[in-house]
C-alpha cells in the first residue's frame, strides 16, 4: 500500500526540504522504495540538499508537459537503495503545473513506490495547492517561534479544508537549553496551541548544516542527535510505535547517560 | 510596572509565556477569520440586549472567537465564548 505524504509548513526556512531529504533517506534505509518530489518550481533546493544537483537532466515540468517520460526524469540515488528524486524545474514558475496534473503524477508514482514524499514550497498559493493535491497524509513542519507556529496553524486549517486529514506535527530546531530557561516554547506548549498529533521533535543540531554542506542527509549519521530524531520519525511514519526523542527531561536518567556518552551538546 | 514588581519576587514571566499568550490571541482571530471591528460590533449588540435585563460590567466583558472540539467526532468547530460579569439583575419582566 503506497502513500503520498506532503511535507509543508506555510513559513519558509523552517526545514521542509531538510526534513524531506532526511525522512526520504531514512525510509530508504528501512528498505522502502521512495521518491522525493520537489514541487518548489523556480526555487528548487531538494537536489542540492540531497547532493544530486549534478545529475539533473529532466525535471517535474518536463514530465508534466510530456517532454520526457517519467522514468527518464527520476534520479536514482546510488548511495541509498530505493531512493529517487524528481527535481523541480528551476527556470519556470508555479503556474507551470496545476493540481489535476499533480494528482495524476502522484497516482503514477504510487504504482512504483512505497512512499511518495512531496516537498512543498513556502506560502499558501498555487505551489501549496499543487503540492497537497495528490497527498493523502501531511507532515506540518514548524519551529518553536511565534511566526512559524502561527503559519503552521493556518496550514493545518487549509489542509483540513482540502480534505487532507490528520496532519502530523514535526517540531524542528528545538533548543533544550533555551526551553529550560523559559525562552523557548516547549513541545507541550506548541501541541496545546495547534491541537494536532506529533510525529516527532528534531533538536537544533549543527550537524544538519554540516551534512547539508556535504549533500548527505543527517539521518545516516549515527552520531547526530538530529539524525537520531529523523530515524525515529521515519519509523513512526511506517506505523511503528517508537518513543519521541527525549529532550524534555534534561534531569532524567537517560539524559545523564546521554550526556556522559557525549550525545548531547548541552 | 507589573513586571518589575513580579521580578522582585523572582517570578518574572519568561519570554516563552509571552510567546504563548500572544500566539493564542492572534490565532483566535486567524482561525475565526473575523476582524477586531467585527467582534466589537458583536460585543456592542450583546451588551445592548443584555442591558435590558441586567447591569453588566462592560469594562471586564470579554468576548472571543475560539476553536472547540465538536460534540460528535474530533473535528474542530469555531465557537464564540463570552464572559460577561453581571453587576445586578434588573427587575423587568419578573
Amino acid at each position: 500500500m503506497s502513500e503520498v505524504i506532503v511535507i509543508t509548513s506555510g513559513k519558509g526556512g523552517v526545514g521542509k526540504t531538510t526534513s524531506t531529504a532526511n525522512i526520504g533517506a531514512g525510509l530508504a534505509l528501512e528498505g522502502k522504495k521512495v521518491v522525493l518530489l520537489d514541487t518548489d518550481i523556480g526555487l528548487r533546493n531538494l537536489d542540492v540538499v540531497m547532493g544530486l544537483e549534478n545529475r539533473i537532466v529532466y525535471d517535474l515540468v518536463d514530465v508534466i508537459e510530456g517532454t520526457c517520460r517519467l522514468k527518464q526524469a527520476l534520479i536514482k540515488d546510488k548511495r541509498y537503495e530505493g531512493l529517487h528524486l524528481l527535481p523541480a524545474a528551476q527556470t519556470r514558475d508555479k503556474s507551470a503545473v496545476n493540481p489535476e496534473q499533480m494528482i495524476k503524477l502522484c497516482e503514477e508514482l504510487k504504482q512504483d513506490f512505497d512512499y511518495v514524499l512531496v516537498d512543498c514550497p513556502a506560502g499558501i498559493e498555487q505551489g501549496f495547492k499543487n503540492a497537497i493535491a495528490g497527498a493523502s497524509r501531511a507532515i506540518v513542519v514548524t519551529t518553536p517561534e511565534v511566526s512559524a507556529v502561527r503559519d503552521a496553524d493556518r496550514i493545518i486549517g487549509l489542509l483540513e479544508a482540502n480534505e487532507v486529514r490528520n496532519p502530523r506535527l514535526l517540531i524542528n530546531r528545538v533548543r533544550q537549553d533555551m526551553v529550560k530557561r523559559g525562552d523557548m516554547m516547549t513541545i507541550d506548549d506548541i501541541i496545546d496551541i495547534l491541537a494536532i498529533d506529533l510525529i516527532g521533535v528534531v533538536p537544533d543540531d549543527e550537524k544538519i548544516i554540516v551534512s547539508t554542506n556535504r549533500g548527505e542527509p543527517a539521518v545516516t549519521d549515527n552520531k547526530s542527535l538530529a539524525g537520531e530524531a529523523y530515524r525515529g520519525i521515519t519509523k513512526r511514519i511506517m506505523g511503528q510505535d517508537v518513543p519521541i526523542i527525549n529532550l524534555e527531561c534534561e534531569d532524567g536518567f537517560m539524559f545523564k547517560i546521554k550526556k556522559l556518552l557525549g550525545l548531547k551538546a548541552n | 510596572m507589573f513586571l518589575d514588581f513580579s521580578k522582585l519576587f523572582g517570578k518574572s514571566k519568561s519570554s516563552k509565556d509571552f510567546a504563548k499568550e500572544r500566539l493564542k490571541l492572534v490565532l483566535i482571530h486567524d482561525r475565526a477569520n473575523v476582524s477586531p471591528q467585527f467582534l466589537e460590533m458583536v460585543k456592542g449588540e450583546i451588551i445592548k440586549v443584555i442591558s435590558n435585563y441586567m447591569d453588566v460590567d462592560e469594562d471586564s466583558l470579554d468576548i472571543q472567537m475560539t476553536r472547540t472540539k465538536s460534540e460528535e467526532g474530533d473535528r474542530f468547530v469555531p465557537a464564540l465564548v463570552a464572559n460577561i460579569p453581571i453587576r445586578k439583575v434588573k427587575d423587568v419582566g419578573k
